[in-house]
């Protein structure tokens, strides 16, 4: 082969090469975004109903319940307009609180329940995910600091 | 009075590192010897009075002086001693000044070893480092200052966030830094360089060693805290692809191809401006980081401040760096071709295999990191990317990368015929194979082609990695540090997918629910909750349970998880009770009460974890043997630097 002739092979290899690994990378990539939705599109139907994603909202007073003994745990998200019921199974993290701000990834189930995989809570305790404070802000309601929080 | 002090200092901090940028930068364009003698002295006199700032910020969260602001913030009279110190950098005011004095101290090092260097070239590389403190200080003082106070002083302080109060947090942000502002020692040699016009195996071998204890500080940083996030976030996880871990682990990736470049460099003399665009990269994506970090864009445990002027700054401080750094280049590049020729087959193909593969890697984790913001900047869809693409998508580059390493290893520069290593290569690769049958195979079980794979390749980097150490031992041949050095990194690698590749295919966990006295069984081991206790810390309240372990009714472990509520900051935190063995951990934690005396617990099974940060510490641990070895203390000689420039002119 001549020294060019080589070349063009290194560089046909290297296209290719690259090519493969974006077109793999744009199929894993479409399959692993997750989208997320706001209690008032999920009850507005927006969100799907055979694929995971991700809805976050405050947790109101009083809508946390829990058998005793048991790992299975029922709560509300709320965005002060519409709610969600999500259920899950495990251990829950450290900051998750009523009144708190979280984001549960999962499927909507069958009866209308979210079925939670994961429950993020965040490490700290003024902090609100930024989607949650956008959607809330997109409901003209501010949730105070310490005082209870509204339930609608 | 300290606070004020402190303060004054950081002001005149900044002060100095404008003349030691000018003066670097000017004096060297200008050839005067005394502007470059000024430049250096400014490094010095920048250094003391950051270390006197430093030290204030220390000495006020010592003294528990509540009228500044920071201190209220972050700090508490109950707070133990050693965490006070630690509380420094518990924030982003004071985690921002330990970044400037972790800048300027590279700056004194640099100062001070450079004896080998011409004194324009150093004075150009300090000038540079002077620009970029200046830019740190500048954005302390304006946006984050942390010497601010608080009027009236608050009665006493809202505590460090608990989840930094441990001892290996503590001393992660320290060892990150180091390896972040690292970088911006190969930056800074680019720019001289390119400002120089003149790029030569000698300068390779300048950069070199500040390229490496970078990358090996950055290594430890990143396994601290992956190793602290395992036991302390309770989760056990030891990587989540979380952004601000990808924006630690991009310029890793980059300081790794660029301490595989540079070899090329300073060997051959091949790879100049592609050296150059590495060094200019690594800085970029640390300064992106903290942006990332820093801004708020992106929503992690980590950001903890989000302030948008900051994050403008910073993104303009990030474009005046890269923009100015590229537009050099695209000036200068045309200067640095290299004319020497390799075959597809050598030592050069396989450097720069390796440095495509990694950075094809990096470009998967950035896609990964910034899409989310660019759809949300444009007000598109709220989306994440989760983890399944990192883990899917990072192991196509860096799949055939390892494969590779083994042979690169081997082959010789210019042109490589294996005829020597051709045997032993074939060998090692069949006893890795068959390694690999046994353990995956016979002593785990089977679960999937991909863990037999990986194993397969992490034991044929291992043989691989000792096949050129023990020949030129028994032969008899010298064995440079730096042989070694490359050794044992790459076989620290090789630890690191042992341990990656067995954790995350034979892992078990499970959450269930326990009271004392209740047992379950778990991973082929008995855990029985004996007892619930409080337990009383020095500032917080905590519940205890003990888990007795036991396999065939024998006694493998008690431990002792809590759950702790922090008395200021009302967080609960779970502190994981582990016991730990070099080939498998057993991970309790405690969840939440579930009424009566039963607790939710999580239990897990973690096999050869160890590993993975036991082979971080021998990567880096390879790479402080490379930079002891002896060409880089020796002195260029008159003769030797005058016959390199004039190869670098022919070249």
């Amino acid at each position: 082969m001549t020294p060019r002739r080589r070349r063009m092979v290194m560089v046909a290899l290297i296209v290719l090469g690259v090519g493969s690994a974006a077109a793999f990378a744009l199929t894993a990539f479409q399959d692993n975004l997750l989208y997320f939705y706001s209690p008032s599109d999920v009850t507005a139907g927006k969100a799907p109903t055979d694929r995971v994603f991700r809805v976050g909202g405050m947790v109101p007073e009083g809508s946390f319940t829990r058998a005793q003994g048991s790992l299975e745990a029922h709560f509300i998200l709320t965005d002060y307009a519409h709610e969600v019921k999500v259920s899950y199974t495990g251990v829950l993290p450290d900051l998750f609180r009523e009144g708190q701000g979280v984001i549960a990834r999962g499927r909507m189930g069958a009866d209308g329940v979210f079925v939670a995989e994961e429950v993020l809570a965040k490490h700290d305790e003024n902090y609100m995910p930024p989607e949650v404070a956008k959607t809330l802000k997109k409901q003209h309601e501010k949730p105070t600091n310490s005082g209870p929080l509204p339930t609608t | 009075m300290a606070a004020e002090l402190g303060h004054f200092a950081l002001i005149l901090a900044f002060c100095l590192s404008l003349p030691q940028a000018f003066f670097g930068l000017m004096g060297a364009h200008w050839r005067r010897p005394h502007w470059i003698a000024l430049a250096n002295r400014a490094v010095a006199g920048q250094w003391v009075f950051t270390l006197f700032s430093f030290a204030c910020l220390s000495y006020v969260f010592y003294q528990n002086d509540f009228s500044v602001l920071y201190v209220a913030q972050n700090s508490n009279s109950e707070l133990p001693t050693f965490y006070r110190f630690a509380a420094v950098w518990g924030a982003h005011e004071g985690s921002l000044l330990l970044w400037l004095l972790v800048q300027v101290t590279w700056a004194l090092g640099v100062a001070a070893f450079s004896g080998n260097m011409p004194q324009q070239m150093t004075s150009r590389v300090l000038g540079v480092l002077g620009l970029i403190s200046a830019g740190f200080a500048l954005f302390i003082l304006l946006t984050s200052n942390p010497f601010l106070r608080l009027w009236p002083a608050a009665p006493d302080g809202r505590d460090l966030n608990p989840l930094l109060q441990d001892p290996a947090l503590a001393i992660h942000p320290p060892m990150l830094y180091i390896g972040y502002v690292g970088f911006s020692v190969p930056f800074a040699f680019a720019v001289a360089a390119m400002l120089e016009g003149k790029l030569d195996s000698i300068w390779a071998r300048w950069v070199r060693p500040w390229a490496t204890v970078a990358w090996m500080f950055l290594t430890c940083g990143i396994a601290l805290g992956s190793w602290w996030a395992y036991y302390e976030l309770g989760w056990g996880g030891w990587w989540f692809w979380d952004p601000v871990e990808n924006a630690s682990f991009m310029p890793w990736l980059i300081g790794t191809a660029l301490i595989h470049s540079l070899a090329a460099t300073e060997k051959r003399g091949l790879f100049k401006s592609w050296t150059l665009l590495l060094s200019i990269t690594a800085f970029s994506l640390s300064l992106l980081g903290t942006f990332l970090v820093r801004s708020g864009v992106i929503e992690s445990v980590h950001a903890f401040a989000s302030d948008p002027g900051r994050g403008l700054f910073i993104l303009s401080f990030l474009g005046v760096c890269v923009g100015g750094a590229l537009g050099l280049y695209a000036w200068r590049a045309p200067l640095f071709r290299s004319n020497a020729g390799f075959s597809p087959v050598s030592r050069e193909s396989f450097l720069l295999f390796n440095n495509i593969l990694l950075v094809g890697a990096t470009a998967v984790i950035l896609i990964g990191t910034t899409y989310p913001m660019f759809m949300d900047a444009f007000g598109l869809d709220k989306v994440s990317v989760g983890p399944p693409y990192f883990e899917a998508m990072f192991l196509v580059p860096m799949l055939p990368m390892v494969f590779l390493l083994a042979p690169g290893m081997h082959a010789a520069w210019k042109k490589a015929s294996f005829e020597s290593t051709k045997k032993i290569l074939a060998v090692l690769l069949v006893v890795a194979v068959v390694l690999a049958l046994v353990v995956s195979v016979g002593v785990y079980g089977w679960k999937s082609v991909m863990t037999i794979v990986g194993l397969t390749a992490a034991f044929w980097v291992a043989g691989a990695a000792l096949v050129d150490p023990i020949s030129r031992w028994r032969k008899g041949h010298s064995l440079p540090a730096s042989i070694i050095g490359m050794s044992v990194a790459h076989f620290g690698l090789a630890m690191f997918i042992v341990g990656a590749t067995t954790v995350e295919s034979y892992k078990q966990e499970t959450d269930l629910s326990l009271k004392p006295g209740q047992s379950a069984e778990h991973a082929g081991f008995t855990f029985t909750m004996t007892q619930l206790s409080d337990v009383k810390g020095p500032n917080y309240e905590a519940v205890q349970s003990e888990v007795v372990i036991t396999r065939d009714g024998k006694q493998v472990a008690v431990v002792h998880p809590q759950k702790r509520v922090y008395r200021v900051q009302k967080n609960a935190m779970t502190e994981a009770g582990i016991d730990a063995h070099w080939n498998r951990d057993l991970f309790v934690a405690m969840g939440e009460p579930l009424g009566g005396d039963a607790w939710s617990l999580r239990l897990q099974y973690k096999p050869m974890v160890r590993f993975i940060w036991l082979g971080a510490a021998v990567m880096a641990l390879g790479g402080l043997i490379a930079i002891c070895d002896r060409r880089y203390r020796k002195r260029v000689t008159v003769d030797e630097g005058a016959a390199a420039a004039a190869g670098a002119k022919t070249a």
